[in-house]
């Protein structure tokens, strides 16, 4: 039931609001609007009864085991949250004096540091406000990089096939062309594709290392050495770096601009879909086409550096600063782990991806790659169980939708046939994982004896599978009142 | 196995061409093409009036799974476009070679002989 | 270890499995001189009780002035519920609703906001949200580019009195495809666009322009001739692209409506939906609203929420329109977006429920009378005077005759008052002048104590003159 079919005319959510409508005087009547926006009229209670029990149609961290690869669904410590919201923060107009706001420009500047020496960059910008928008300032300052320089051939930008579909739509948004280079068998960047592609029209490299195939690109140096001595520059793809975090650091890979998805590594929500963060780090050359605003410490206080400071930065990315609120959540997360715990991250991450690759090869399931070290994720092929028994990766992603884990990542990378891309994360427990192998052993049996079990998953959800194919067609995207 | 009739004209990225008695060239996907999109739910049409180059895109077609280009196969102007299919895309699905069929083209160049004929596609879409 | 929960016994259980020795080894592929060594720049890890004290300080060190300070991001009440709710698990800490089944409490709700925004906006369609307003806008640029086939000239109309960072930013975002951003001169009477400087514009580039953007209010707050010029965009193959604010819209006429019946409305609607429910917080999470027409429903970026049916018949919601997005369309998608800003719009769909239109309409009466209420006051005051004639909304430019407004400014901040904002630096042409704003939290005493500190700081400050003799 919508909220809008809870509504009676008349019923108010008071006293949220003033309790009279004021006249809005000196405005001409034409620019006034004719009768009232067809909003729900509840109670209050009402709308807190809707939404909590709406809330409860969703599977989350705080519920269940969510081992969505390429995701990192990690626990989001409360003390984030509620320290972030504290009304010294939640209080600040973005345009308040920079001398008004210091205690949150402290923590941005720490952050900033922090963020430089956990990944090896010169420098960091926190406006990006999620992954997909810190790719496109990083293609950005590639470009602008290039254009400072004369060097206005470079008009294209390599991607491997395997990575993310951000990385072609934003190289096209920054007005790039693009060319996917192969992955060979075991994981790794075709060289000799990638020798073959360079030269005086390659602006840069995107790469996701350890790549979406859960496996880290061992040819980093040999990759790092084509693209700069072409010319280029190398880009990466933070998405995986919760993988390697405090182990190797991407400026120390060769790297010269990076985002980091701060959502993933760095523990912030992903509520829903968003709100993120793509903070962007760049090598001492591409310093100066940072995104703005960047905070800067001067005689023991801080302050935003404008576009007078920085005349060749590539701009601003959102009307104040990216997504604060997150970054304070990502903040007091770092400073929870410190310099000891971010390692732990990437050891636990590693160790629990590992041991649930080796019970997946021990129950009888296929790997996608074999004969390597998994990341922070790995990859099951389901290909022969959909040969020999008709049922696909959705069917099992469904199946254990009704045993009570949320489903890794489907038909991701697009390279493997029917895959499955599981990523535990360093906070689940031994008993977790353990619990996930079962479940997904069950289904493989069930999906030898009775099929029609998979088929027919989800039973046990507030609904069974939806038709896309009706609501792509019979468009309804709003409610409208008969 | 898609149907691939043999009268037709093909392209390697599935579209059929089939010259009328009036010289105008009708263009449409492939059932192998249909078959892999899934259930069609769109169809972004070019306008009529409008002049391609071979190669160039010209309208999307569009399932849950994806929205494909389709390439013009030849150079020349739309005179015709299958208004049936704004409302009911689906036709595709169900008869590509037929009601399904995207629009007409007057064609510029002599380009169609060209292009693959039955056996050509079916050896290409085998592999 | 904060957040990792192995025992050492599970350690080793796990390690036996895999079959290697020791953690380390599982990172034998990384080529050994590129390893990282200790991140000294990192502090020490601190506990919760340690971190807590840490951010208390932080906190009480940013500013509690009385905030008249709007500019695209304002100070208005939000019920207690409202991030009570937002902030529980199972919205707080899922992902992106991929697994439709699963997430049909988001996708729900979602779905809610969507009708609650086309309601406010008079609008057809709306999409589950952009980053914020600035983003937003320069997303619906490259919407009209995608959507106005008629035109080829990729050239847009922005008036100067949008609001200038989202200007900044829309110049980020298009600059890599080859579109042109055309700035149109606010008239320095009114304050507002004229229907005569957007033709004179549009001759000067040659006739043919793809879209112009319209904001209501505008940056200084003053209120546009929207139906007249959408209008003659319109006739002239033009596409409208409104910013809005959109709990005014609550009581100004909504874009869907403006211009005449027959051709009704801007083809698309953007804006920042923070005004609905999200504290200022620094700048942000906001989120930015992206509406449009029907028939732009298949330009329209991002990702968006349809009602369907499930094998049973029974009513459910899914994400629909994929096909164009980058994780499917790759290279050639709408937009790079992926994630937007979900649990901010979860608050705003609670703010908009718990509220109602009556809600919204007396919160948005109430600032504008508050507003009146203000500027009525510091105009009696000498040395102070209104910008600009236009009609107004909860915001008005001020012009200082006597002092500068970086000090005037900075001496209302000694008082406990942000006084507003200086827009020297982005309208020079304006003299000393800042742009003020008052919302519903405002209280008439206040009011009255911004008066007050003004008429003192004016009153004791060095003039302009002055300042200019000692320089």
């Amino acid at each position: 039931m919508l909220i809008f079919e809870h509504s009676s005319e008349g019923r108010r959510g008071a006293p949220q609001a003033p309790a009279e409508k004021a006249p809005l005087t000196a405005i001409p009547e034409k620019l006034l609007r004719e009768g009232s926006a067809a909003l729900p009229e509840v109670s209050e209670l009402q709308a807190v009864r809707h939404y909590t029990r709406l809330s409860q149609k969703n599977f989350s961290i705080d519920t269940q085991f969510y081992p969505l690869g390429s995701c990192t669904m990690k626990y989001n410590p409360r003390a984030c949250n509620s320290l972030a919201m504290l009304p010294g923060f939640l209080n600040a107009h973005p345009l308040t004096p920079d001398a008004q706001n210091q205690g949150f420009l402290a923590c941005m500047h720490d952050l900033q540091s922090m963020l430089c020496e956990a990944t090896g960059m010169a420098a960091f910008s926190l406006a990006p406000m999620a992954g997909a928008q810190g790719e496109f300032a990083g293609v950005a300052m590639i470009e602008a990089y290039h254009r400072s320089r004369g060097d206005d051939a470079r008009k294209e930008i390599l991607v491997p096939d395997a990575a993310h579909g951000t990385n072609p739509a934003t190289a096209v948004m920054c007005g790039f062309t693009v060319k996917e280079i192969a992955t060979l068998d075991n994981g790794d960047v075709d060289i000799d594709a990638l020798k073959q592609a360079v030269g005086p029209h390659t602006a840069g490299l995107m790469l996701t290392n350890p790549s979406t195939l859960g496996v880290f690109e061992r040819n980093i140096e040999a990759i790092a050495k084509v693209i700069h001595e072409a010319g280029g520059l190398l880009y990466y793809d933070g998405a995986n770096l919760n993988a390697i975090l405090g182990k190797i650091r991407p400026g120390d890979m060769g790297f010269d601009v990076i985002h980091s998805n701060l959502h993933k590594t760095f523990s912030t929500p992903h509520g829903g879909g968003g709100p993120g963060s793509g903070a962007v780090g760049v090598a001492e050359r591409l310093r100066p086409f940072l995104p703005l605003p960047v905070v800067t410490e001067e005689d023991d206080s801080y302050r935003y550096l404008t576009a007078k400071d920085c005349p060749q930065s590539i701009g601003r990315l959102s009307a104040f600063m990216g997504n604060p609120g997150v970054l304070l959540r990502a903040y007091i997360y770092m400073r929870l782990l410190g310099r000891e715990g971010m390692v732990r991250v990437a050891e636990f991450a590693t160790l629990n991806a590992n041991y649930m690759m080796a019970e997946a090869k021990r129950r009888g399931f296929t790997l996608a790659i074999n004969d390597r070290r998994a990341s922070h994720e790995f990859i099951i092929t389901l290909k022969n169980e959909a040969r020999d028994y008709h049922v696909s990766a959705m069917d099992f992603a469904k199946r254990l939708l009704d045993l009570g884990y949320h489903a890794p990542t489907t038909y991701f990378p697009l390279l493997v046939p029917e895959c499955l891309l599981i990523e535990p994360t360093e906070s689940e427990a031994k008993e977790a994982l353990d619990g996930f192998m079962d479940a997904l052993e069950q289904i493989k049996h069930e999906a030898e004896t009775n099929p029609e079990l998979l088929h027919a998953a989800p039973q046990t959800l507030p609904v069974k599978r939806l038709d896309e194919v009706r609501a792509a067609k019979q468009l309804d995207l709003a409610f409208k009142k008969q | 196995m898609s149907e691939v009739p043999l009268e037709l004209k093909y392209t390697k990225s599935h579209e059929w061409l089939r010259v009328e008695d009036d010289g105008l060239v009708t263009v449409g996907i492939s059932d192998h093409a249909q078959e892999l999109l899934g259930d069609l739910v769109f169809v972004e049409l070019p306008e009529t009036g409008t002049e391609f180059v071979a190669g160039d895109e010209c309208c999307v077609v569009e399932s849950v799974k994806a929205a494909s280009d389709v390439y013009m196969p030849i150079s020349g102007e739309i005179v015709e476009i299958n208004e049936a299919l704004v409302d009911e895309p689906e036709i595709i699905n169900s008869s590509p070679y037929d009601s399904g069929w995207l629009f007409k083209v007057q064609p510029s160049a002599e380009e169609i002989e060209d292009l693959m004929d039955a056996d050509a596609y079916q050896a290409e879409i085998a592999e | 270890m904060p957040f990792i929960p192995h025992t050492e016994n599970e350690i080793t259980q796990m390690l036996e499995t895999i079959g290697v020795d020791s953690i380390d080894d599982l990172f034998d592929e990384i080529p050994a001189h590129l390893r990282a060594g200790v991140l000294q720049a990192v502090p020490h890890s601190m506990n919760e009780m340690e971190v807590s004290r840490l951010m208390k300080q932080r906190a009480d060190q940013n500013s509690s002035a009385i905030c008249f300070l709007g500019a695209g991001a304002y100070e208005h009440h939000i019920p207690s519920a409202v991030w009570e709710i937002t902030t529980r698990g199972e919205y707080y800490s899922a992902y992106t609703p991929y697994q439709a089944e699963a997430s049909q409490g988001t996708l729900q709700l979602t779905y809610e906001y969507q009708s609650m925004m086309t309601a406010l906006t008079a609008m057809d369609v709306s999409n589950a949200s952009m980053y914020d307003g600035a983003s937003s806008l320069a997303e619906a640029i490259l919407m009209a580019v995608r959507a106005n086939r008629k035109s080829r000239s990729r050239k847009i109309l922005i008036p100067t009195s949008v609001n200038p960072s989202y200007r900044k930013a829309a110049h980020t975002i298009v600059n890599g495809q080859q579109v042109e951003l055309i700035d149109v001169p606010y008239d320095s009477a009114s304050g507002t666009v004229t229907l005569e400087q957007i033709k004179q514009q549009t001759e000067a580039h040659g006739g043919d322009i793809t879209a112009m953007v319209l904001q209501q209010p505008n940056f200084f707050g003053c209120l546009e001739e929207v139906d007249a010029i959408t209008d003659w965009a319109h006739d002239n193959n033009i596409l409208v692209i409104a910013v809005i604010n959109p709990l005014v819209m609550s009581v100004l006429n909504p874009p869907g409506k403006w211009g005449r019946e027959d051709n009704a409305g801007a083809d698309i609607a953007c804006g920042d939906g923070q005004p609905l429910g999200a504290p200022m917080s620094a700048g942000g999470p906001y989120y930015g609203l992206l509406c449009c027409k029907q028939s732009l429903v298949r330009q329209i970026p991002g990702r968006i929420v349809g009602r369907t049916i499930d094998l049973d018949g029974k009513e459910g919601f899914v994400l629909t329109l994929q096909a164009r997005e980058q994780h499917i369309r790759r290279s050639k998608a709408t937009s790079n977006i992926c994630t937007n800003q979900g649990l901010v719009v979860t608050a705003s769909t609670i703010y908009m429920a718990i509220q109602g239109a009556q809600g919204l309409e007396n919160t948005a009466a109430a600032c504008h009378a508050n507003n009146n209420s203000l500027v009525e006051k510091l105009i009696a005051i000498d040395g102070v005077k209104k910008a600009f004639s236009a009609p107004q909304f909860h915001e008005t430019v001020l012009q200082l005759e006597q002092q500068p407004a970086a000090e005037v400014l900075k001496a209302l901040m000694e008082k406990g008052i942000l006084g507003g904002y200086n827009l020297s630096q982005d309208y020079p042409e304006l003299g000393e002048a800042i742009l003020v704003c008052t919302t519903e939290m405002r209280t008439e005493e206040e009011i009255d104590q911004y008066a007050d500190a003004m008429r003192d700081v004016l009153s004791s400050g060095a003039t302009v003159a002055s300042l200019a003799e000692s320089a």
